[in-house]
């Protein structure tokens, strides 16, 4: 903010040709900026004040002040199980994910013939459309004729109801979540190929293990790497809605109920635009929060080769 | 490409016992990397081959790997359940084609605006466009709509054509990094000549970066393609649907009394994914730009 009040006061003190490219600056940028406030600014006040009334689409909005936000935490009776769910969903799911991802792009970063084969096959689940995912997915997690049920059933085992149970269901969505990292591996494999040589080369003549060297030179300077993954990660799965919605539609038993399912339910099922308004803004703070802690964790472990940031 | 890999340090005396522990080293990689791949792909052929089976081969256990005889006939069958031309009409002429063209030249103008001119407070302006990156949709979503209620654009597609205008934090950031790189001497001799900044976007920057424009139009068109909330929040009659809400027609559920309705539900996904993966394969070396293009400079 004082940076903006700085360059506000240079604008009186302007030459003619600074003052020109300021016009057609501007010019270029205007369709961002009438997006940024329209589409942007607009729609975050407008559902910050739908948040503070009752309001169906039909009825005018009736002002309730804080009480759909007082209601949520302290009224509603699914609201925290929502809370956990989410929680579950992103707090292992993402972790999880950013490590096999992880794991993978190391395997993919050894002498191999074919890499480029492997990698676009593990990238290959994120261009398949996400309608089509869930799909494949809810047939092959099928109890009765899935296939991996089906064989279970064949060789007279245990069958797995992987979205039938209320204790299975998230693990299960959490599976297809760590199949669709393949953008996570691609990056750390680029990050992974841009570990300087000599260093890896340099521990090598110390008699480093391929251990040691994993944990002392390609971990430290592929931080910054995993925590874009993890911090892009966090923001996505916060906002996962098609795959648990046409798999699970948030069942069994509310398990599966996140909160942009929970949002939705409430927004376009029930028309309660407000108290609907008021989780987006719950969920938006928790958004924020969660980024600001890993940034701020970021510089006890995150290790940028030029120190100066 | 270069390869960081363990620089094998091996000493000539005790090669032999040396070569047993890489010959055994790289039957566990490529076992690991085969039981991976395999992994990653049998959901997608899982996909296909239900989609070639009849009601019989879907309800056989053990399950039926590869359908025999395969009914073709789901395919043409499955489009036709549900008016799928019109759904594919939607999808490619009235989302994807305007949504995609439109972001391509708006974000090229924006970005030019954020790089190659010098302007006070550019870079803060830059900087917010950067954070609402992290703004979560879900916030937008409810008075976004009760704007376009209030527009009349609900089951229209004018909600993607008109926001395509805005350009995309994603891809403004993309192209300026991209623009960046450029050097300035090109744009300078030619405002020396006279040639006015737009000028000067169309005949210098635009020429060197279209392999940065085709990241940007394949990735808007992918988020097209398979976009499934947006449409479900907007539209609502269902000539008005794109190929994703169609599919959901032929959900079924666990519900599986109808005739031969998983193969068709299978032949409609997999009739989804196919431009897409036919895309990928002719265009793996631009996703993978792409997508490294925003990882290792974020």
């Amino acid at each position: 903010m004082s940076a903006l009040s700085i360059s506000l006061k240079k604008l009186g003190r302007l030459t003619p040709g600074e003052r020109r490219n300021l016009r057609l600056g501007l010019f270029f940028i205007s369709p961002w900026l009438i997006g940024f406030i329209g589409y942007e600014l607009a729609p975050v006040a407008a559902a910050f004040y739908y948040s503070l009334n009752r309001y169906d689409l039909v009825r005018p909005p009736v002002f309730l002040g804080l009480d759909n936000y007082v209601y949520l935490f302290a009224g509603d009776p699914n609201f925290y199980e929502v809370l956990w769910n989410t929680l579950f969903y992103v707090g292992i799911g993402v972790p999880v994910g950013v490590c096999v991802a992880f794991l993978i792009a190391n395997l993919l970063n050894q002498r191999i013939v074919g890499r480029t084969f492997f990698r676009g096959v593990i990238y290959l689940p994120v261009i398949v459309p996400a309608v089509a995912s869930a799909m494949a997915w809810q047939f092959l997690y099928n109890i009765q004729y899935g296939a991996i049920n089906g064989i279970l059933r064949a060789l007279s085992l245990p069958v797995i109801p992987f979205l039938s149970n209320p204790g299975l269901a998230k693990p299960s969505l959490i599976l297809v979540m760590v199949w669709t990292q393949g953008a996570a591996v691609v990056i750390f494999l680029a990050a992974l190929q841009n570990v300087p040589r000599h260093l890896l080369e340099a521990a090598s003549l110390d008699g480093a293990s391929a251990w040691r060297k994993m944990w002392n030179v390609t971990i430290p300077m592929t931080t910054p790497i995993i925590l874009f993954n993890l911090v892009t990660g966090f923001i996505t799965a916060f906002q996962e809605f098609t795959i648990p919605w046409l798999l699970t539609e948030g069942g069994p038993m509310r398990a599966t109920e996140f909160l942009l399912i929970f949002l939705y339910r409430n927004a376009f099922v029930n028309f309660r635009m407000g108290k609907a308004s008021a989780v987006a803004w719950v969920m938006f703070l928790i958004i924020v929060v969660f980024t600001i802690i890993l940034f701020r964790s970021s510089a006890r472990w995150v290790y940028y080769g030029d120190e100066d940031r | 490409m270069t390869t960081v890999a363990d620089s094998p340090s091996a000493v000539p005396t005790r090669a032999s016992s040396h070569r047993w522990v890489e010959v055994l080293l790289d039957v566990l990689k490529y076992g690991l990397l085969i039981v991976l791949s395999f992994s990653f792909l049998f959901p997608i052929y899982w996909m296909f081959s239900s989609a070639l089976k009849d009601d019989p081969q879907v309800f056989t256990v053990p399950p039926v790997m590869i359908p025999n005889p395969m009914f073709w006939e789901n395919f043409p069958n499955a489009w036709t359940l549900h008016p799928f031309t019109t759904f594919a009409f939607n999808t490619v002429f009235r989302y994807v084609l305007p949504a995609v063209s439109i972001t391509v030249v708006s974000s090229t103008f924006i970005a030019y605006g954020f790089s190659k001119i010098r302007w006070p407070g550019r870079d803060i302006l830059f900087y917010l466009a950067l954070t609402t990156m992290m703004m979560p949709w879900a916030v937008k979503m409810i008075p976004v709509f009760i704007g376009l209620k209030w527009l009349g654009w609900l089951d229209t597609y004018r909600f993607w054509t008109v926001t395509a205008l805005f350009g995309h934090p994603y891809f403004i950031f993309m192209l300026r990094q991209f623009f960046r790189t450029i050097p300035e001497e090109l744009s300078e001799s030619a405002r020396l000549d006279g040639a006015s900044e737009l000028t000067i976007l169309v005949r210098i920057i635009v020429p060197l970066s279209y392999a940065a424009l085709a990241v940007v139009a394949l990735f808007r068109f992918m988020w097209a393609w398979n976009d499934y909330l947006g449409p479900l929040l907007f539209i609502r009659t269902e000539e008005n649907y794109p190929i994703a809400l169609g599919i959901e027609l032929l959900d079924v559920g666990q519900n599986y009394t109808c005739k031969r309705c998983v193969p068709h539900l299978m032949a409609a996904s997999s009739l989804a994914t196919i431009p897409i993966i036919i895309l990928f394969f002719f265009a793996q070396k631009t996703f993978i730009e792409g997508i490294n293009l925003t990882g290792t400079k974020g």
